[in-house]
This record gives structure tokens, C-alpha cells and sequence, in this order.
């Protein structure tokens, strides 16, 4: 194998699972680190930097960056980096002086959003410092999008969503509410230098059998949840059937059982390990006596006298092959289950009534208009799309990174540069070694299993809507999580000239993870590790030719838990654990780029 | 010296034995040796050959003298008995351990000044008693323990750290061991667990003393240019003479060998060792051809490595003295002290 690359800045990257997972690329082992200093201004300030929601993505993440944790695989649970994210947000300072302003001057453009959801707040918190004059165009009237209409509150508490929203709506941007956009055209006439169409994914998927259109006690999941968060439904039945078993799913049965239900049942047409829902929201679901049953699909709403009584349901039986596909499927029965209500949340689509097909917005088969995919851009030059309005419904943490890129896009397209032409990520490094014994990171690895999120007792948390569920870390609890975090962030930096190939660190590494073998093609070399190979997502580093013998000094990134034992134990320094930061850009710098080139430019002339 | 413990995490990769345990759990307490010792290699190395023959911890004594090398019996199989003599003694304390415990596995671990300074007159009775023991000496010209003057094992011309020169000749183990009639003589690197560690294995199983001699360089008194037993010196002169599988009982040997080539020998468990030949004109049981071997590569400057010499038919201590086959730890109290009528009986048969 070629030894490996690591001066670009992709290899180190990887190695931070979660900060590589993170679609904003949030520095999760650096604000884990704060946190446990008890720096928990500065563990949100460098939240918010990438993610600009840390309060909201405390409580409601989707999480990418769980599932890929390395605590995952060397025990069976991640750490709890969405709740440590609460705790930044929960024990922060008055940080209000440290949040971005906008300049008393601006810069002259002027640029359209469309929607207040989170993807078009993330573009004006980044485009409003650099002097641009934003204009949000909201429907409702409220700011917010799904995270206030359809994110219960027993979720996310209204005050911590206003508060973050206000962050950035209060540096001056024009938000004008009860404002739907009717016509993309007309709004294009009104001389923006720039659009952006933050509008969502606005349509729940309908379910078209019998019965479907006699009832009004059927309904659709988003459209539901949104007419609860305005107070236009207070109550529903005894018993309630959900129909689909994705996140919306589980919000709209846990809101049933505040809202009366007594026996909530979601209905799943395939097997649990299909089910679109996360793990933990299932796990909330249930802990709540949500009932979740399977192999069920959907056949008929049963209406007796004009009133829904219940659904029929076709019982389904599967074959599933080695790789957990269904290769068969049969209907082996029916059964019927009453109901007094049924909500539908089976999915939702985009919906671009507004937009007209003539003026250069080019969309696909589904409706969905093409954007380019690092630029946001349209095909009609300068409008811009991000969000679930974008590629789709994904979740909030999604649309921020959008919005992020989005923002860069609109800078750049507003001074006439290429878009293109963006800003490189970058990798540095910095030794963490202090001393002989002393790393500057707690290196020492501690057992300690996930703790356990508290929460209001299931009686209580019913009386009322809006009680949120989640407690928060206690502070003990708190102490203890950050010291889950492996700091995959320290890498294991390798001198391959410095090494004597003593063994020392091969032998020291508490999870086999290095080996010092002949070079040979990667299949071969895969099968001479120490420990087996056993994760392909993981790479392998290969070192240049050890100066002794010339074999190779190779690491398999999977298991390492960055404990350091190996550049302690290495009598040359051969290992070093280096800090790496992932340097991101954002439109501000895009901007400090360009004051710089002028002022290269003028020093020259 | 590290001062955070190796932490124990039971991955996914990790291995069990026939006993169930995990290679980790043929550990012990954290080295305090310098990084980058070669003993730390060798303790590795004999974690994994105690790991891979499915011997359960507490079967083994780890025996051992005075020096950083003797010191190592700490750092590995925590769960085992073990002994940590005087400087040099730890061969009477052996031969006392194995005497009362004939079915104890006895493991000692020496250091070229415990074994041919100090304990040289020990280490030479140890052999020739036949002591049904391993006898791990790890080999690196000084005494590390107290800042690095040379050792017995020092060679001509070597020089110290700070430029010193050794003008005494060397004492060689193996050549001592194999002169002393040694029953299975070996020498391996600490950087080499390919070779070390079925050697390690096939010599726990051997029935009477096995010396495993291992260069194991000593990092911080003496890994510089001009020492004879550095890495880089070590890894220069290295002579695999033979290549050593072991192949345990009622396993099939798997791999193919070129008849001729390979010679093996059954172990009294019915484990086998398989001698492969890299140098055509090796002799493994012959004493002296294989001593003559040995001589005219170190002339040379050359370290002839593998297994040197082995000779299964000798009996051992408890062979030698027709002790009974009963560990003497396991006899009931009235077989072990018969009372003083027999003592008076005895004593009789000597008036
Ligand atoms: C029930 C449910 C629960 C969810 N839970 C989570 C969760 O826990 N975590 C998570 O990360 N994600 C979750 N999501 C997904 C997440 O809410 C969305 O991915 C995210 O809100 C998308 O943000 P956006 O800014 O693209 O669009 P939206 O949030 O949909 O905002 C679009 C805004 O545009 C406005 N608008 C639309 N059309 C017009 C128009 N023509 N003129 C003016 N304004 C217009 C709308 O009123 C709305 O305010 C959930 C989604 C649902 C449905
Ligand atoms: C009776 C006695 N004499 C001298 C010493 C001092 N001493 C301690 S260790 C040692 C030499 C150890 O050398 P070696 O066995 O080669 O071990 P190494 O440290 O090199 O592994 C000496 C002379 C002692 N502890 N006891
Ligand atoms: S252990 Fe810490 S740094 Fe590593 S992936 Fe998990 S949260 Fe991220
Ligand atoms: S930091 Fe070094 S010793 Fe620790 S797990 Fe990673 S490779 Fe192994
Ligand atoms: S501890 Fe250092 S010198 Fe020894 S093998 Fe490892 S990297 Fe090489
Ligand atoms: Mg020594």
C-alpha cells in the first residue's frame, strides 16, 4: 500500500467520527472539553459558530453524529453529544455581547428569504455581519418553521426557540410576518440582488383508501401538529391510530396522549429494524405506552352511520435475505382496529405552487427544482435554495449547513466572484504533550457507561402540552459524560524516521490497533493485523519505510481510543498526540479574504 | 514509565482461548520500565504465548532475581504465584518452589547481571540439575537497574554511554548452558515475537531447564552507536539459524514443508515442534557441531537465533531423584511426615 497522505485535510478529519458525521461539522470533542472545564459560554459560542441552534439542537437534534461516535464501537453506546450540547446551552452566561452584529453600514445588496425556518435564519445569520440587508418573507406569523409548528413543545420549549431565533432576527433583519410569497416572479421584480427559498417541504403525504375521504377525524401528521401548536386543536379521541412509523410519527402519538387519547397505537407495515424512526424516539415513545405494532399495512378506514370506527388492516408476513432485504412479502390475514381518530404520517413532499415553471426555475421529475449541490444555486442565476426546500425533507441540523453554504454562495454572487472558487477547508495540528506524563487532554480512558437522560415523571409530563420531557444533565451527570468522550481529536501523529521499532507502542495500544508488518497490497496487509480488520467505513494508516528494517509501522483508525499510551511509551518520539482543529469557512471569511486581497492590492498600487 | 493504566476494553477483535480469557487477561500491573525497553517486548511476548497454550494463570510461579528484567514479573499474568529472590538467587528459590510443587509452571525471568554476574554459580546449577523450568533471561550487556555498567555479557570493544570500554571477554549464556549439558538452549530478540514466541511456547513445554536467552536492548544505558546490543546493532547481525513452529497436541500440522527440510520433535504433552533450517549446516542435536556453529558466527560478529539445541530424553530434577509423580504440595500429611518411628528408622539405617 501507498503510505498514506495525511497533509491534506481529509485524513485527520475522519478520524473525529462525529465532527466527520456532523453535516455543519460541529467541533464536538472541543466543546465536550469545555464543558468539562465548566467553560460552558465558550463550549456554546463554538456550538453556535457552526450550528447556530445549540439550545434547539441540545433537545432536538437529529443526531448524525451519534451513531458514528467511537465510543460506539468500543462499547455499545455513543456519548451523549446532543445532550452535552444542552448542557453548553443550559448553564451559558449572558453571551449576548459575544453574538455577531451587523455593521451600522451597509454594503448595499439587498436579499429576498423566503420562509423563516431554520435553513433561511442560518443564511441571515451568516449574510447580516457582513452589511447585507435581509428581508424574510413569512406565511405565518410566526418565525420558526416545523421547529415551532411541528416540533412539540414537550420537546422544545417555545422560550428556548424565540430566544435563538431572536439571536439573529435582532441584528436588524426585516422580518415581515403573514407574508406568503405568491409569486417567485413579482418578488424577483422587486430588485433583490438575491433570493433565497428556505420554504420547507410544506405537503403530508396522503393515504388514498376507502374510506379515506369520509371522515374529518382523519389527518394528516404535519398539518395536525401545526394546527396544535396553534391552539386550533385542543382534544382528540380515546383511541388513536398513527399510520407510519417515522419521527413524525412519534410526535404526533406522544401529542395525542396530552391531548386525551388513552390508547395510542402506531401502526408499522414492515418490522422494526425498517422503521424510519430513531432509536430514541421510539424509546421516548414507549417509555410513554406508545404502542408500536408491526406488519400491518393500512387497507380501509371503516365508517358505520357517517362516524369512523376504526381501520382495517392487512397482516403481512416477510422473508428477509442475509442482508436484512425483503425479498418476499404476502398478505397471511386481516384484522380490524377501532378507532375514533387517525393521523397519517407517512411522509412529506415539496410543494412549489408559488414558483412559475417560465422564468428559468428548472425542476425534476418530482417537482423538486435542480440546485447545485455545493453552490445552492438554481438554474435561474441568484436564486438560491436550501433546506428541506433543497433535496427534500432532512431535519434542521441539514438546513443549517445549507444555509451556511447558501450564505457564502449569496456573498459571492453579490460582488460578482465565482462561487465556485470557495474558500478550502483546512486541518491544523499542535502538540499536546506538556511533559513527560502530561498531555494537555484528559487522556485516561474511563469505563463509564451513557447516562441516562432524567425526566418528568410519565403522570405529570400528560397534565399539560407544553411540559418538557427532558430534565437536562445534572451536574454530576454532566462531570461524568464529558469523560466518555475519547478526544478522537487528539490524533496519533507518526514520525516514521524517528521510529526504532522497539514494539514498544504495539504492544502497549489497548486495542491492538497498530501492527509493524511488511508493506504489501491492502487486502494482504488487512489480513496480517494484529487485531482483524474489521470495519471498512475505517481507514488504515500506512507509514513511509521504518528505517531499520523498512516494514511499515500501520494503524487501523477504527477502534483507537486516542489514550495516548503509544506516544507516552515511545522512546523517540516517534508518536506524538497532536491536537487538530478543522478549520471551516464561512462567508465571514470569505469577506476577511477579500479586505485582505484589497489591502494587499492597495499596498501594492 | 507510564502513569495512566493500560485500560482494559473488551473490543470487538478481542480474541478468547480455550479457557474463555482474553488475551488481557494474561496481563498484569502497568511496566515502570523506560519506554521503549526491550523487556516490555519480551513480557508481551510471553502474554501471548501463555494466552495462545491455554494456561491458566494461577498454574503458573513467576520467579526472578534483582534488575529491570526482574522486575517484569509484575506486568504479566497478574493471577499467577510468583517470587522475587535476592539478586541472582532466584534459581535456589525455583528449585525449592519446584520441589514442593512439581506440577507448578515455573517461569523465571533473569537479567544477564542476576544470571552471569551475581548468579552465575546459581544459574549453572539450575542447569545441570535439570530444573523443569523456563528460564527467560533477558540479555542486554549492562546492569540497566543501576544506570547501565557493563555486564558479564558485555563484549569486547563495546563501549558504554559515555564513550567507556569493556576490555573483559564476554560470558555467553547459551554457550554456557549448552557446555553445562543444557537440554534446550535458545536465543531470540525482544524485537522479533515472530521467533520468540513459539520458541517461549515450545519451551514452557519442554520437560527440564530451557534457557531462552533474548536480546532485549536496554533504550536509555545502551541503544547508542557503539553498542553491540542496541536495536539497530541487534537487527544488523541477527542469524535465524532455525525457524521453530509449535503445534500443539492433536492438532494436524497444516502447513506444507519440504521434506528433509524439516525436522520434528514430539514434546512429552504430544505438542510438537516443527525445526525448520534456514542455515543448511545446522545441527540441532548435535552439542558440539551446534557449539562450533555458534563460535565461528560470533567470530564473525554474527547472533545465531532460534532454537539451538534441544534434547528431550534427559530426565529432570524430579526424574533424577525419583521424587513422586504427586506433587509433594498435594500429598496428604500423613504420606509427606511419617512420624518420628519412620524418622527413627532412617535414622537407623545410617548408624
Ligand atoms: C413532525 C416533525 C418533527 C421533526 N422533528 C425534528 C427533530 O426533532 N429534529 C430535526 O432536526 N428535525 C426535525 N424535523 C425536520 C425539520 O423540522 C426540518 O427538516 C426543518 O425544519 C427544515 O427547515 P427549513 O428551514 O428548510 O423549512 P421549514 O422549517 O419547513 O420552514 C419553512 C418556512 O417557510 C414558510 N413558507 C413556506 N412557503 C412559503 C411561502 N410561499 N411564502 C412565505 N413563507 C413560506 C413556512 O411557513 C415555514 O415557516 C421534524 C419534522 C417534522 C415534520
Ligand atoms: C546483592 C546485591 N548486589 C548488588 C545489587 C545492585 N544491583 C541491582 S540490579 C543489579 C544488576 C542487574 O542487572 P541485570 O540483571 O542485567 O538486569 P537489568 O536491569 O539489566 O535488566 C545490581 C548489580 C543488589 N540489588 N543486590
Ligand atoms: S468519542 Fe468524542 S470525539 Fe470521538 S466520536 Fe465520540 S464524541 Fe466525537
Ligand atoms: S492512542 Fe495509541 S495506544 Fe491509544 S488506542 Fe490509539 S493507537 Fe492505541
Ligand atoms: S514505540 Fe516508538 S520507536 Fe518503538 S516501535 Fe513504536 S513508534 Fe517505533
Ligand atoms: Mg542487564
Amino acid at each position: 500500500m501507498e503510505p498514506t497522505k495525511t497533509t491534506g485535510t481529509e485524513y485527520f478529519h475522519r478520524v473525529v467520527d462525529c465532527q466527520w458525521a456532523c453535516p455543519a461539522h460541529t467541533d464536538v470533542p472541543e466543546y465536550i472539553r469545555l464543558i468539562a472545564q465548566g467553560r460552558f459560554s465558550d463550549a456554546y459560542m463554538l456550538n453556535r459558530g457552526s450550528n447556530v441552534f445549540p439550545g434547539i439542537l441540545g433537545r432536538v437534534c437529529d443526531r448524525p453524529c451519534e451513531p458514528a461516535c467511537r465510543r460506539g464501537r468500543v462499547e455499545d453506546k455513543a456519548v451523549a453529544i446532543c445532550r452535552l450540547k444542552r448542557v453548553a446551552s443550559d448553564n451559558r452566561d449572558d453571551i449576548t455581547d459575544r453574538l455577531p452584529t451587523a455593521p451600522e453600514k451597509k454594503n448595499g445588496k439587498r436579499v429576498a428569504l423566503v420562509g423563516a425556518g431554520c435553513a433561511s435564519l442560518a443564511v441571515v445569520n451568516d449574510l447580516m455581519p457582513l452589511g447585507y440587508e435581509c428581508v424574510i418573507h413569512e406565511a405565518l406569523d410566526k418565525p420558526g418553521g416545523l421547529m415551532w409548528t411541528n416540533i412539540p413543545s414537550f420537546r422544545l420549549p417555545a422560550s428556548i426557540l424565540e430566544e435563538e431565533m431572536n439571536y439573529i432576527i435582532d441584528m436588524g433583519a426585516d422580518l415581515r410576518l403573514n407574508s406568503p410569497v405568491n409569486s417567485l416572479k413579482e418578488l424577483l421584480d422587486e430588485g433583490y440582488d438575491a433570493v433565497f427559498v428556505g420554504t420547507g417541504a410544506p405537503k403530508g403525504k396522503n393515504l388514498q383508501i376507502p374510506g379515506r375521504d369520509d371522515s374529518d377525524r382523519i389527518h394528516v401528521g404535519i398539518q395536525w401538529l401545526e394546527s396544535v401548536a396553534f391552539d386550533h386543536v385542543d382534544s382528540i379521541g380515546e383511541n388513536v391510530l398513527i399510520i407510519g412509523v417515522g419521527n413524525t410519527a412519534m410526535d404526533c402519538c406522544r401529542t395525542s396522549l396530552r391531548l386525551g387519547a388513552k390508547d395510542v397505537k402506531v401502526m408499522a407495515r414492515k418490522p422494526r429494524n425498517f422503521f424510519k424512526a430513531s432509536d430514541w424516539e421510539l424509546e421516548d415513545a414507549e417509555e410513554e405506552r406508545v404502542e408500536i405494532v408491526v406488519n400491518h399495512s393500512p387497507k380501509e378506514f371503516v365508517i358505520e352511520n357517517g362516524k369512523l370506527v376504526g381501520m382495517n388492516f392487512e397482516k403481512m408476513e416477510y422473508d428477509i435475505d442475509d442482508n436484512g432485504r425483503i425479498i418476499e412479502q404476502r398478505v397471511v390475514g386481516e384484522k380490524f382496529f377501532p378507532a375514533d381518530d387517525v393521523v397519517l404520517a407517512i411522509g412529506q413532499d415539496n410543494a412549489f405552487p408559488w414558483v412559475e415553471r417560465d422564468i428559468g426555475i428548472e425542476f425534476d421529475q418530482w417537482e423538486v427544482p435542480v440546485v447545485d449541490e455545493s453552490t445552492f444555486e438554481s438554474t435561474l442565476p441568484g436564486v438560491f435554495f436550501g433546506g428541506d426546500a433543497a433535496f427534500g425533507p432532512k431535519n434542521i441540523i441539514w438546513a443549517v449547513e445549507h444555509g451556511h453554504q447558501a450564505a457564502i454562495s449569496i456573498h459571492k454572487y453579490c460582488q460578482g466572484q465565482d462561487m465556485k472558487q470557495r474558500l478550502p477547508r483546512g486541518v491544523t495540528l499542535q502538540s499536546a504533550k506538556m511533559g513527560m506524563h502530561e498531555w494537555s487532554y484528559s487522556n485516561d480512558f474511563d469505563p463509564s457507561a451513557r447516562r441516562l437522560m432524567p425526566s418528568v415523571d410519565l403522570a405529570e409530563r400528560f397534565n399539560k402540552l407544553n411540559i418538557e420531557v427532558e430534565l437536562g444533565f445534572t451536574a454530576e451527570q454532566a462531570a461524568q459524560e464529558v469523560e466518555r468522550c475519547l478526544n478522537c481529536d487528539l490524533q496519533t501523529v507518526f514520525f516514521a524516521d524517528l521510529c526504532i521499532e522497539c514494539d514498544a507502542c504495539i504492544d502497549i495500544c489497548p486495542v491492538d490497533c497498530l501492527t509493524i508488518a511488511e508493506n504489501a497490497p491492502e487486502e494482504e496487509l488487512k489480513k496480517n493485523l494484529k487485531s482483524p480488520f474489521l470495519n471498512e467505513d475505517q481507514p488504515l494508516y500506512v507509514s513511509a519505510p521504518l528505517k531499520q528494517t523498512g516494514r511499515a509501522m500501520i494503524k487501523d483508525e477504527n477502534l483507537c481510543v486516542h489514550c495516548g499510551l503509544c506516544a507516552e511509551r515511545c522512546p523517540t518520539a516517534a508518536w506524538d498526540m497532536q491536537k487538530s482543529k478543522v478549520e471551516i469557512p464561512y462567508a465571514i471569511d470569505e469577506m476577511a479574504q477579500d479586505e485582505a486581497r484589497c489591502l494587499e492590492d492597495r499596498k501594492a498600487g | 514509565m507510564t502513569y495512566i493504566a493500560k485500560p482494559k476494553i473488551v473490543h470487538e477483535g478481542l480474541a478468547r482461548n480455550a479457557l474463555g480469557y482474553t488475551i488481557r487477561d494474561y496481563e498484569g500491573g502497568m511496566s515502570t520500565l523506560c519506554a521503549g525497553c526491550g523487556h516490555d517486548s519480551v513480557t508481551a511476548a510471553i502474554v501471548q504465548a501463555f494466552f495462545e497454550l491455554d494456561i491458566p494463570p494461577h498454574s503458573v510461579g513467576k520467579m526472578s532475581g534483582i534488575g529491570c528484567s526482574s522486575k517484569t514479573p509484575a506486568y504479566f499474568l497478574a493471577a499467577s504465584h510468583g517470587f522475587n529472590s535476592v539478586h541472582g538467587r532466584m534459581p535456589s528459590i525455583a528449585t525449592g518452589a519446584s520441589a514442593a510443587n512439581r506440577g507448578l509452571h515455573l517461569l523465571g525471568v533473569s537479567g544477564d547481571g542476576d544470571s552471569l554476574s551475581i548468579g552465575l554459580g546459581q544459574f549453572a546449577h539450575a542447569i545441570r540439575r535439570n530444573l523443569n523450568m523456563t528460564y527467560v533471561l533477558e540479555n542486554n550487556g549492562v546492569y540497566g537497574l543501576t544506570k547501565g555498567q557493563f555486564s558479564a555479557s558485555a563484549d569486547v570493544g563495546t563501549k558504554a554511554k559515555k564513550g567507556e570500554v569493556n576490555e573483559q571477554q564476554p560470558i555467553d549464556s547459551v554457550q554456557m548452558a549448552m557446555a553445562q549439558g543444557g537440554t534446550f538452549v535458545a536465543r531470540s530478540f525482544s524485537g522479533d515475537k515472530e521467533q520468540l514466541v513459539p520458541l517461549l511456547k515450545a519451551a514452557f513445554k519442554h520437560d527440564g531447564f530451557a534457557l531462552v536467552d533474548v536480546l532485549s536492548p536496554c533504550v536509555t544505558f545502551n541503544d547508542h552507536e557503539s553498542s553491540t546490543k542496541s536495536y539497530a546493532y541487534t537487527r544488523q547481525f541477527f542469524h535465524r539459524a532455525i525457524h521453530l513452529d509449535y503445534i500443539p497436541p492433536a492438532k494436524e500440522i497444516k502447513a506444507a514443508y519440504d521434506e528433509g527440510d524439516v525436522m520434528p520433535v514430539e514434546l512429552h504433552d504430544g505438542s510438537r515442534i516443527l525445526l525448520r533450517k534456514v542455515s543448511k549446516e545446522y545441527s540441532v542435536n548435535n552439542r558440539g557441531a551446534a557449539l562450533d556453529y555458534i563460535r565461528t558466527h560470533q567470530r564473525r560478529g554474527e547472533i545465531v537465533t532460534g532454537l539451538l539445541y534441544i534434547d528431550e530424553s534427559e530426565p529432570d530434577m524430579h526424574g533424577i531423584n525419583q521424587t513422586t509423580a504427586k506433587p509433594l504440595s498435594e500429598l496428604p500429611f500423613d504420606a509427606l511426615c511419617p512420624g518420628s518411628d519412620a524418622l527413627a528408622d532412617l535414622q537407623n539405617r545410617f548408624r
